[in-house]
């Protein structure tokens, strides 16, 4: 078989299974498979509302798992995307509520400060990394923590004690009546655009400029490339900081288009950690992080509609997708493993 | 490459435990699809990501459309009554719009975490009905929004107190500052007040829903320091609370500590064995006799847009738990009297604490 059938085959076979497995599990607690992946479908695709609402929810994945495949192609592994997804997003919904400029400059603007915010939550994970030798790991998960507090007290500052900040400014919304009279009230928004040219960026920054080829250096072999006369600290940081970058904009997804606002949270939004096997899914590469958002947002949004069509409990729709993911990741497990048993082939020849 | 594999079992462990959290446990109900008849009436709700069984707000608004539902036949399903659940905040939008694409007559969004998801999609959808509880959304002629009177059965709980009180300390537990819990603060201590004048009430808010641990310390301190009954209005936190006086119970048998419970009746959580138990009362708001209420009323063609509906003790929204045969003769004859009084208007319980 030829390189690229195994590369189609891989995942065609590993979604297939996660299908099957799933329809048992949903047979065994009494539901209907056929009526509950017919709910999943339609969820996705069902009505121009569905899959407004789903491209909205790709939209930050892409954004998250764009974060930790950067990182990742540095070797870095940035598990603080979540907190800086946070910091990220309430800087945009502050920066949106209270100016008010023309919306030429206001929603750059906040977009901008949502990247800053995220980068500067990524940064000091990244200094640590680099001058102190601080596993990047331990300090972003504590970020996330800081990250969510801080979030919380900042609200409620803002606020005057209460819960929510106030509602973004329309020169600020990354909203249009468009989308809404196109998707029937979804709260699709220009977000996805705003994705898409993202990987581009990250696509063209690892494969068309010399500080991408050092940093996947740095990522492949530390000692080599200052060796070769890289700066690898340096390396590390800018990672961290365009990993973040990457990040904050995910929150702005949320902050400029999904809500309009930041509501205090009891926990974590899950898109960060989502965001971590979005990157893996898509082999930490820039359109393959793209097809794992595209499947993720996509189970997401139709597994909400399945206890809404099929009468299937939330937990068990969790459990179906998540075995769904399960084996698709378990077929880039497994292709890595190939890879590697044919290397060592060739290597003992 | 070590690191790697490290880093892809981290990353599928945290990618499954996100997916995972939502998992609690499967109640195992069943719908049938059933074609909706336009001549029926049908309701539906949208929880917050408490889940449909919190113990707290969103089962017993549950509770009251079941109930509704089954007093008028309905089957849950399509042109009956059901209930989404939302396991993020984002997902509050796609369920309420999810059951106004459905035809329900009338969409329950529970607790104040939806008021801007509710906003935005009956502005969009203006044929639908939603209910909102505990928050107001104004000038909307298709939202009726629900709110409680707790401040007057606190006010009670607060009388209760004073009277109960033993050392003349008393105590209250907020979870976080705010309007909603404020209320419940405000109608304690003037409760209080007015049954005992020289009462000492020790109030502190914990700063969280659901710090148990932060519970238990100030519960801890406010005992330690003489007081002998705590009320809470504080969610999880809260439950250190019970923690902490069914521990000092069962150290000392003769331990002059009680709470009292907010929402639903809490007696159960304050068993220490067979024979004691340390909830003094409850604070009940019954969320599931307004939302039968309201659907009753919608069902009769007299749906309540664009208003507030309070609920107070003079409708039994609110009330006081059964005592379980703790309040002294004299309490239970002073109680009955501050009852009446709210009721009839003779007493007008502030809605918020004094600053």
């Amino acid at each position: 078989m030829s390189k690229r059938v195994v590369n189609i085959l891989v995942p065609l076979i590993s979604i297939v299974l996660g299908l099957i497995i799933g329809a048992i599990v949903m047979l065994i607690s009494g539901f209907n498979p056929v009526d509950g992946y017919i709910a999943l479908w339609n969820g996705v695709f069902g009505s121009s509302y569905n899959m407004g609402e789903t491209v909205r929810q790709i939209t930050p994945y892409v954004f998250a798992g764009l974060a930790v495949a950067f990182a990742f192609r540095t070797g870095l592994f940035n598990i603080g995307v979540e907190g800086q997804l946070i910091v990220g997003w309430l800087a945009a919904a502050y920066v949106g509520s209270a100016f008010e400029l023309p919306k030429i400059i206001h929603l750059p603007l906040a977009l901008l400060a949502a990247a800053a915010a995220g980068a500067l939550w990524a940064f000091i994970p990244g200094l640590l990394k680099a001058k102190l030798q601080v596993h990047e790991v331990i300090v972003t998960i504590m970020m996330n923590y800081i990250a969510l507090h801080v979030a919380n007290a900042t609200i409620s500052a803002l606020s005057d004690g209460g819960d929510k900040t106030e509602k973004i400014h329309d020169s600020a919304s990354l909203r249009s009546p468009f989308f809404e009279s196109l998707t029937d009230y979804s709260r699709l928004h220009w977000g996805f655009l705003i994705a898409l040219i993202a990987v581009l960026i990250m696509w063209f920054i690892l494969e068309k400029t010399t500080q991408g080829y050092e940093l996947k250096s740095v990522g492949f072999n530390q000692n080599a490339s200052e060796y070769a006369g890289m700066n690898v600290s340096k390396n590390i940081i800018l990672a961290m900081v365009i990993s973040g970058a990457f990040a904050g904009l995910g929150g702005a997804m949320e902050g400029l288009g999904t809500f309009g606002n930041i509501t205090k949270m009891t926990g974590f939004t899950g898109i960060g950690f989502d965001g971590i096997a979005v990157a893996l899914l898509g082999a930490n590469q820039p359109f393959g992080v793209l097809l794992g958002a595209i499947l993720f947002g996509g189970l997401k949004n139709g597994g909400l509609n399945m206890p809404n069509e099929a009468g299937i409990p939330v937990e068990i729709v969790s459990i179906v997708i998540a075995l769904i993911i399960f084996f698709v990741a378990s077929g880039y497990i497994i292709r890595v493993g190939l890879d590697r048993l044919s290397k060592k082939k060739k290597e003992g020849k | 490459m070590k690191k790697r594999k490290i880093g892809l079992a981290l990353s599928a462990l945290l990618a499954s435990g996100t997916l995972l959290a939502a998992c609690g446990s499967d109640k195992g109900d069943e719908s049938k699809k059933s074609g909706s008849d336009k001549d029926k009436f049908s309701v539906a709700m949208v929880t917050d990501i408490g889940g449909i069984d919190d113990r707290s707000f969103n089962q017993s608004t549950w509770e009251g459309i079941e109930k509704f539902g089954e007093e008028n036949g309905m089957k849950k399903g399509n042109g009956g009554f059901d209930y989404l659940q939302s396991a993020s905040e984002s997902d509050y939008n796609t369920n309420l719009n999810n059951l106004v694409r459905r035809n329900f007559d009338l969409v329950y969004a529970v607790g104040f975490n939806l008021h801007d998801a509710t906003s935005e999609v009956a502005k969009q959808q203006k044929d639908a009905k939603f209910a909102i509880i505990d928050s107001v959304i104004e000038g909307q002629d298709n939202v009726a929004s629900i709110m409680f009177r707790a401040n007057e059965a606190s006010y009670l709980a607060g009388a209760a107190a004073a009277l109960q009180s033993k050392t003349g300390k008393i105590g209250f537990i907020g979870g976080v500052e705010g309007d909603i819990i404020g209320g419940f603060e405000a109608g304690f201590v003037a409760g209080a007040k007015a049954a005992n004048p020289k009462v000492k009430i020790d109030i502190q808010y914990a700063g969280s829903f659901g710090d148990a641990s932060k519970g238990q310390a100030i519960a801890k301190r406010m005992y330690d320091s003489g007081t002998d009954i705590i009320m809470h209005a504080a969610g999880g936190t809260g439950n250190g609370l019970f923690t902490e006086a069914k521990e000092r119970k069962k150290k000392d048998a003769k331990a002059d500590v009680w709470v009292i419970g907010v929402d639903r009746d809490q007696y159960d959580e304050g068993k220490v064995n067979d024979k004691t138990n340390i909830t003094l009362t409850s604070v009940l708001k019954r969320v599931d006799t307004a939302a039968e209420k309201v659907s009753k009323d919608t069902k009769d063609g007299k749906f309540p847009g664009g208003k507030t509906i309070t609920f107070g003790l003079k409708d039994k929204g609110v009330d006081l738990a059964d005592d379980h045969g703790v309040f002294t003769d004299d309490t239970k004859k002073k109680i009955d009297e501050f009852k009446e009084k709210i009721i009839s208007g003779d007493i007008t319980v502030p809605e918020k604490p004094e600053k």
